[in-house]
This record gives structure tokens, sequence and C-alpha cells, in this order.
């Protein structure tokens, strides 16, 4: 029984601290991604390619940050999902948002610019 | 990880039914503490949301044109205006301090006191570099004549969202650096070691708290890296 308990421990011991070695190659990975994001700016990529290279980089970032700094990938799957189903909420927030603004935008056109 | 008999549990989605209609502690082998902080990161998000898909909908709905971020924030080096400088140093700062936290959190579980509070009183001065050269950005926008309502670079609303975003991230980070001074001088104490009392509880103190606060601390990064993309980059 005791040596039961004992090799429970163990395997707790394990789940909870992690080798020192993930975080730091999560922490480099980071810095680069970064440093790539920046340089989107830096060459003034435009158009399609400038945000399609700014939203990968960041949810990479995300990603990366959420599933090992803050742990939720050694989490269980009900505390994951919990927090990332109301997630799609706010996705479907953002896309009411862009109908709304072109929306908006059409009518400032019509009324600012084509006049009274 | 109270809970010893967690390892004979289902893994993976056929825990989901398991955890959630057991009728007993849903989140299983995750101190209340701990879940309680994520739902408040949870509600956080919410408000972050609402703060960028306003900007996004107010610069999307603007006529005129949106001020150019990379001319904006560009930095004078030597002489020479480099575009968007202080922002990525802000931005590689806030890292090194989530990577710091990180370690922090490690060494807390392995009840290593020292390395512990030195990890933590790292990241705390890291969070103070980015309130200090966000102060000198708010300011050296101010003396540039951008306002709340109006600014010389283009689109009005520009002011306003960038004071109100970026000012609610950095009272996060200000609270947030508050609290890492807090829990590196209990670190140094000893209190999680030695289990003793906090300020405001009756419980014991324990290393979770240091999670916790790491989980608080990485949700900033973790905003910073969707203002630093929608807000600077694009």
């Amino acid at each position: 029984m005791s040596e039961n308990l004992e090799i429970n421990k163990n395997k707790q011991k394990q789940e909870t601290t992690h080798k020192i070695g993930i975080y730091l190659w999560i922490w480099g990975l980071l810095f680069v991604l970064s440093f790539f994001s920046y340089m989107v700016d830096w060459y003034q990529f435009q158009g399609l390619l400038r945000w399609s290279l700014i939203l990968f980089f960041m949810f990479l970032k995300a990603g990366l940050i959420m599933a090992f700094f803050m742990h939720l990938f050694w989490e269980r799957y009900t505390l994951v999902n919990v927090l990332l189903w109301p997630m799609t909420a706010i996705a479907c927030f953002v896309g009411l948002m862009v109908a709304e603004g072109k929306y908006t935008v059409f009518t400032r056109f019509i009324y600012f610019v084509l006049g009274e | 990880m109270s809970d010893s008999s967690l390892q004979n549990l289902p893994k993976g989605w056929k825990s989901v039914p398991n955890d959630l209609g057991s009728d007993q502690t849903a989140f299983k082998g995750v101190q209340w503490g701990k879940a309680m902080m994520w739902i408040f990161l949870l509600s956080d998000t919410f408000i972050f949301s609402c703060f960028l898909i306003s900007y996004m909908k107010g610069r999307a709905s603007t006529v005129v044109d949106w001020p150019n971020t990379s001319e904006v924030f560009s930095l004078d080096f030597m002489g020479v205006p480099v575009p968007l400088l202080l922002i990525a140093i802000m931005t590689f700062v806030l890292i090194t301090s989530s990577g710091t936290m990180a370690l922090a959190v490690k060494y807390g579980y392995e009840k290593n006191r020292k390395m512990c509070g030195w990890l933590i009183l790292a990241t705390a001065i890291g969070g103070l570099t980015f309130v200090g050269m966000q102060a000198y950005e708010w300011s050296k926008l101010i003396h540039e004549g951008v306002r709340p309502w109006s600014n010389p670079f283009g689109a009005a609303q520009f002011g306003s969202y960038f004071f109100m975003i970026t000012g609610f991230h950095g009272t996060h980070v200000s609270i947030g650096v508050i609290f890492l001074f807090i829990f590196a001088r209990k670190v140094f104490r000893g209190d999680f070691d030695k289990g003793k009392r906090g300020f405001f509880t009756t419980m014991k103190s324990d290393y979770v708290s240091i999670e916790i606060l790491g989980l608080y601390w990485h949700f900033v990064d973790l905003v910073w890296v969707f203002i630093f993309a929608f807000f600077y980059l694009w």
C-alpha cells in the first residue's frame, strides 16, 4: 500500500513539473516568432501576404503560450473545453462586426461622398 | 494534483463526459483557485475581445485614412527613425518576463525557494520596464498631439482606441507587477514552504499560488500578442 502511494507521488511529481528544456524551447520559439512578425513590418509586406503572416505568427505565439506556459497541454480536456469553446462566440462576434463595419462604411460613402 | 486516483480516470475526449457527469468536482486535479483564475481570465478575454472588435469595427468603418502605425510608432535611433522600435523592444521584454515566470512556476513546484523568488523578481522587473516604456510611448504621442478625440496623423478614432486598449493592458501589467513583488516577498520569506496562512485567508499557502500568478502573467503576455498584431502591425 505505502509502496503504491510512493509510486503515485512520483507520478504526480512528473505531471506537475516538466523538464526545463521544454520551457527554454518555447521561450526561444516565442522570440523567433516575434522577430518574424516584426520583420513583416520591417520589409513592409502589404495586402493578403501581410495579413496572413501577422495572423499566422499571432496564433502560433498565442497557442504556444497557452499550451506550454499556461500548461493547457497537460490539463484534462474538461478544463480545456470550458476555456476554448467560448472563443467561438468571440469568433461569431468578429464575423458580425466585419459585416457591420462594411455596411457602415458603405452608407458613409453614400451620404458623405455622393452628397445630400 | 491532489487526487492520486486521477491516474485511473479516462483520458482524452472520454474524460469530458466522465468528469462533467460524475456529479463531483468537474475540474479534477485543478486546485479551486486555479480554476477560478482561469474563469476570471476567460471573462477578461471577453473584455479585451470587445475592445479589439470595436477597434476593428471603428477602423473598418471610417472614411478617413488610418494613421500609418509604423511611422507613428517609429523611434529615432542615432538620428535614423526605426519603425516600431519601441514596440518591438516592449514585446521582447514581455516575452522575456513570461519565460522567467514559467521557470519560476517550475522551480516553485520543485520547492526551490531561492530560484523561484529570484525569477519572480526578474519577472516583476521586466513588467516594470514594460510599463515604463509604455509611459514613455504615451507621453511621446501626447506631445505629438494625439488625443482621444483627434490626432495629426489620420482618422480621429485612432487616439481613443490607442489609449483605451493599451491603457487597459498597461493597467493589467501594473497590477501584475504589484502582485509579483508581493509574491516574491512571500516566496523569499518561505510562506509556501512552511504553509503559512495568508493575509485574507486561513488556508495554508502552497506553491500552486505561483502557478495561478503565472497564469495571470502569461495572460497579460497573451493579450499583448494580439494587441501587437492587430493594433501595431495590421
